[in-house]
């Protein structure tokens, strides 16, 4: 299968701190990938290299082919590559449905209007289509300010799916959620990002939501990749259960 | 934000009756209504610049540029239209903000503050030592004329600089409500608040940064041509950070939600610094600052927020009830 990203020798330093040593990967379209690993084990390194946030030390990044390892965060989103973040990164006084039109603005290829208003109808319409998805139309004119961590979440989520990305990055999408809403966020997520077809990479710690989710797991140790495959092999692999899970299955 | 703000034709409405208004005003208040209109000016282009989250402590920079680039044209050329020295001044203004714009763009808080009052003060010393532009006494220039007309009377002289700047001071007024409410407008919000998410949806913060420079830089430059035209005189003290300092001080009281508050804070403002001037000559200073400090600890967010926190109420008392309870639990 066709691979949307394809990372070859990655290395990342700061300082006596080793953040990705030598990993390769290749993630194929429709794939949902599920990245584990303790803290400190280098996922979130990894994603903030894709998406051009870090630059490696050394190694190769390619998006369908194209190398983007030394673009910044907005080329890499423009070429097709959209991240959430573990703290959604909102504008915490503008309405949920101003977040979503700023993001659609970042669609533009030409410079912002000075005089077309802010809700103008096509803007408005998209915005209030992605909310819709994640069943957050209601709550389109509250402040985030007003919001529930959980659908700070679904909306910085949203905002990442405005582009139609090729590849999207979600760290963390269940974090700071309660156990009884993990699996409801994580059905929405899903259920949302469907009708855009994009491929998956997502970072987590809750074994059932990556068991449940993923169709493939990527195990991260020390910047190094200890297993990759099916979750059920990844999960089962003593190493894995040993460094990663501490024997969580 | 501002989505249900007066109408531009409202607002057009309001610059020609504020126009009028100044035919029956007393004397000494055109001037201080001139002063208060061009400082809201700039002050205005502070607003639009503090919208992406970054303060120009050195606007006296732009101020300068346009006092200091319509005078010495005027001196040359022999023009005197008060409609052309305003364009002059806005010019040369952009054109400065052009340059620094790009630069100035990359940093942000505190060393963005601290490099436009680096770069004014630069201007000032160099205006100093330039005995070719009259050194720190700077140089005159000649009563501005309208439309070939030269006014003698010292009340018409007044009214028309009066009817120029308010009419000027309110269309850039009508322009930065119609820029708040743009796309643009909302997306220098959303720097103001988290400049790498933007970048990480595609826009460039610099970019928008710049754009709402150059818009302040043009502000401050027609700003410097109506200080200009009023004193008749022009000085380094044009680009001296204390001058910058009280169109920031206009800029904190009004707030960055509502273009009214600046015109307000100006007035405000001026009708402070002048009554406590005339009643407390030695201590007016003091009055100000209780003043200023009497709306941090009551408006930290500006004049404006009297009107906007409102606005924003009534707007959120709409939404419904099981909205908000599903909000709680998720």
């Amino acid at each position: 299968m066709k691979s949307v990203l394809s990372v070859r020798g990655l290395d990342k330093r700061f300082g006596a701190v080793v953040a990705a040593d030598a990993l390769s990967i290749d993630i194929a379209a429709g794939q949902k990938v599920s990245l584990i690993g303790a803290n400190g084990a280098g996922k979130t390194t990894f994603v903030n290299m894709v998406t051009g946030y870090l630059k490696p030390d050394s190694g190769s990044i390619a998006l369908d082919g194209m190398d983007i390892g030394r673009r910044s965060p907005r080329n890499v989103a423009r070429l097709g590559i959209s991240r959430s973040f573990q703290i959604p990164q909102l504008f915490i006084e503008l309405t949920a449905a101003e977040n979503l039109a700023v993001a659609v603005s970042g669609m533009r290829t030409q410079t912002l209007s000075f005089h077309s208003p802010a809700e103008a109808q096509g803007r408005h319409d998209k915005a209030i289509e992605l909310l819709e998805r994640f069943g957050l139309a209601d709550l389109a004119d509250r402040p985030i300010s007003e919001l529930a961590g959980g659908v700070r979440k679904l909306v910085d989520i949203a905002m990442a799916l405005v582009r139609r990305p090729k590849l999207l990055l979600l760290d963390e999408p269940t974090s700071g959620v309660s156990a009884e809403e993990k699996f409801a966020t994580m059905d929405r997520v899903i259920h949302a990002v469907a009708p855009d077809a994009a491929t998956i990479v997502f970072v987590e710690h809750d074994m059932e939501i990556v068991s449940r989710y993923a169709d493939r797991v990527v195990a991260f140790y020390q910047g190094r990749i200890l297993a990759d495959g099916d979750p059920r092999q990844v999960l089962n692999d003593l190493e894995v259960r040993r460094y990663v899970t501490g024997g969580a299955r | 934000m501002m989505k249900q703000g007066l109408h531009p034709l409202g607002m057009i409405g309001l610059v020609i009756a504020a126009t009028l208004v100044g035919r029956v005003l007393p004397t000494w208040t055109l001037s201080l209504a001139t002063i208060a209109a061009s400082n809201a000016l700039i002050a205005l282009g502070i607003v639009v610049l503090a919208r992406t989250g970054n303060v120009s402590f050195g606007q006296g920079l732009f101020f300068a540029a346009g006092g200091y680039g319509v005078a010495l044209i005027a001196n040359a050329s022999g023009i005197t239209d008060a409609v052309a020295q305003v364009i002059i001044g806005a010019v040369c203004g952009g054109v400065l903000g052009l340059v620094i714009g790009p630069l100035i763009s990359r940093y942000s808080g505190i060393f963005f503050g601290m490099l436009t009052l680096a770069l004014s003060m630069v201007l000032y010393g160099a205006l100093v030592k330039s005995s070719a532009l009259g050194g720190s006494d700077g140089f005159n220039v000649g009563r501005p004329s309208l439309f070939g007309m030269i006014f003698t009377d010292p009340r018409e002289a007044d009214f028309m600089l009066y009817a120029v700047s308010v009419i000027t001071t309110g269309f850039a007024g009508i322009a930065a409500a119609i820029l708040f409410r743009s796309e643009l407008g909302l997306v220098s919000l959303a720097v103001r608040e988290n400049n790498l998410r933007v970048e990480y949806l595609g826009i460039s913060a610099n970019r928008i940064v710049t754009i709402n420079f150059v818009i302040a830089a043009i502000f401050a430059g027609a700003s410097g041509a109506f200080a200009l035209m009023a004193q008749r005189h022009i000085d380094p003290q044009f680009a001296y950070w204390t001058t910058s300092g009280e169109f920031v001080f206009v800029a904190v009281l009004a707030g960055y939600q509502s273009v009214a508050a600046v015109f307000v804070a100006s007035l405000a403002l001026e009708l402070v610094r002048s009554f406590s001037n005339l009643y407390l000559p030695n201590t007016w200073q003091l009055v100000l600052g209780v003043f200023l400090l009497g709306v941090i600890l009551f408006l930290p967010r500006g004049i404006g927020s009297l009107w906007t926190r409102d606005r924003r109420k009534k707007k959120n008392s709409t939404a419904t009830p099981a909205s908000a309870e599903r909000g709680v639990v998720l």
